[in-house]
């Protein structure tokens, strides 16, 4: 009886795509790679097919792309009905519709849910309003912020320093524009990589020239007569002038669509399992609505079980591929979402690269390279094991240390450094903020708990 | 012609920025910077830049003379199979 279902669902069944971004475009690609010959439909809530986001910060900004010219390539013709500009506005799990704003209703037999996260914006909305406060996400904001930073700002002022606000006032420094970065905790990317590598990080900014403001909270924006920012006010009662602020305060994930359908869907994501298919409110799988990219959280054996939410471009990619399969697979086809986490970001001429999830390490020992000269490899060790590993210029190490983490590798690591520095031999600790406390947001999020402490022996599966 | 780098993947090589330099550029000692828009007339370059990546981690729109473009060949053939 199942497999007769499956049979039909691949040959004329109807699959919807909420969210036509990286994620949804990929997943539509894998299900027709894998034979997927019914109906298809994307749904996005911009009018613009899928685009790639992380040149919005970089190649855009240093205006060697266009802010409208970053749409993704396509691996093969999808063969789509699109409806593009219409957000999808509610779920009926019962009757398996999709509702959108038009007033539509999408029938599906599969759903799979890949409706991302958009920037938080400035909490305050009269002043998220004046003319200047930007934030960096999508085209439209890449495009509007890209204008106003040609048209020679006397200062760039902007709010939290994560990766893509560091990424933001890089971008300035190489437009010789003057910025001020300000930043809650001690240091800049703190939240993802720790105080130590954050003071790196600070060093770099400080170097280039950015007014690196820590410790510090933004508490008020003012505008002028005619309602274009003017000036920015700290907490320790400072005030910059500038007129462009870059609210770059990290995201928040696109569920509230789906408030009162009964899927475990919220702030911090939709739940699903190893598999991708979505958990409703009670904790039960669904069988029929599946979640892949920046929405999802789901649980990862390497990492302790814990569900990690990750805002990482590769894994969008992966999470769809896997989701996709599953989507149109007997039970006993399904595989596992179980990929690597990486991520990658350049800034003032660096470029940093991470595997695994260093915001679970503790401890933090440099094993190739010297911070002093920003190039090196720092290792995340997690009770005795290797968690994590970044780079800043030293990417073709990350493999190793990829590896390393599947193993379950110890940590301190046994082997002497590889260039056989004399310093940092020692294992030091990372210096996590408090997660209890509100930043700019890591990229990986933890939450959950582990059920079994002792140390696995991870094989992933390769295909 | 659209494309676009995995940049999980990209480790430096610069292979890309020799044979297309006015598509990738590297940014300091690493980091890849690219024009995800290519112009026409770039075509053959970046063809060239594509299959001379050592971890291939660029994928290109419109490159049809290239066979190792993963995925191509047989999900076209699903789709139009139908």
């Amino acid at each position: 009886m199942a497999a007769d279902y499956m049979d039909w669902l691949r040959r004329e069944g109807r699959i919807v795509i909420v969210g036509a971004s990286l994620a949804g475009l990929r997943a539509a690609e894998t299900l027709r790679a894998e034979g997927f010959a019914g109906e298809l439909t994307l749904i996005g809530d911009e009018p613009y097919e899928p685009y790639d986001r992380p040149p919005l910060s970089k190649s855009v900004l240093l205006g060697m792309a266009s802010p409208h010219r970053t749409e993704l390539p396509h691996r093969l013709d999808i063969d789509a009905k699109w409806r593009l500009g219409v957000p999808a506005t509610g779920l009926d799990l019962t009757a398996k519709r999709v509702k959108l704003a038009d007033g539509d209703e999408v029938q599906y037999d599969r759903l799979l849910i890949a409706t991302g996260v958009r920037a938080r914006p400035w909490p305050k909305e009269d002043e998220a309003r004046l003319t200047g406060v930007c934030v960096l996400r999508t085209r439209d904001d890449a495009a509007d912020l890209y204008q106003r930073l040609k048209a020679g700002p006397r200062r760039v002022f902007v709010i939290g320093a994560g990766f893509a606000g560091s990424e933001i006032a890089s971008a300035c420094r190489e437009m010789g524009i003057p910025v001020t970065v300000a930043e809650r905790a001690g240091a800049p990317l703190v939240g993802a990589l720790g105080g130590v590598i954050g003071a790196v990080a600070a060093d770099l900014q400080t170097e280039h020239g950015v007014d690196l403001r820590t410790h510090v909270t933004v508490t008020s924006l003012e505008g002028d007569s005619v309602g274009r920012v003017r000036a920015v006010h700290l907490s320790d009662e400072s005030v910059v002038e500038a007129d462009v602020v870059v609210v770059s305060l990290g995201s928040q994930r696109n569920t509230e669509w789906l408030t009162g359908s009964g899927l475990g869907a919220g702030p911090r994501g939709i739940a699903c399992d190893a598999g991708c298919r979505a958990f409703d409110f009670r904790g039960i799988v669904t069988d029929d609505v599946f979640v892949a990219g920046d929405v999802a959280r789901s649980p990862h054996a390497l990492f302790g079980y814990q569900f990690l939410s990750l805002e990482h471009w590769g894994n969008a990619v992966a999470q769809a591929e896997t989701a996709a399969h599953n989507m149109i697979c007997r039970g006993a086809d399904r595989r596992p979402h179980l990929w690597m986490p990486a991520f990658w970001s350049s800034m003032f001429g660096v470029n940093i690269k991470s595997v695994g999830v260093p915001p679970m390490g503790d401890q933090l020992m440099i094993t190739q390279g010297s911070p002093a000269e920003r190039r090196f490899v720092g290792v995340y060790g997690y009770q005795g094991r290797v968690i994590a590993a970044v780079s800043f210029d030293n990417t073709r190490w990350l493999e190793f240390y990829a590896r390393q983490i599947e193993r379950g590798a110890p940590f301190p690591v046994e082997y002497p450094t590889v260039d056989r520095r004399p310093e940092n031999r020692q294992p030091v600790a990372a210096d996590f903020p408090d997660p209890s406390l509100p930043t700019h947001g890591p990229t990986v999020t933890l939450s959950g708990y582990s059920p079994a402490d002792q140390q696995l022996v991870f094989h992933p599966a390769r295909h | 012609m659209r494309l676009v780098v995995d940049l999980n993947k990209c480790q430096g090589y610069a292979q890309c920025a020799f044979l297309a330099p006015d598509v990738f550029a590297l940014h300091g000692e690493e980091s890849l910077v690219y024009n995800p828009n290519a112009p026409e007339e770039q075509r053959e370059r970046l063809a060239r830049a594509v299959a001379a990546c050592p971890v291939q981690a660029i994928l290109a729109d419109g490159l049809d003379d290239l066979a190792g473009e993963p995925g191509s060949g047989s999900g076209r053939e699903a789709s139009d199979g139908r």
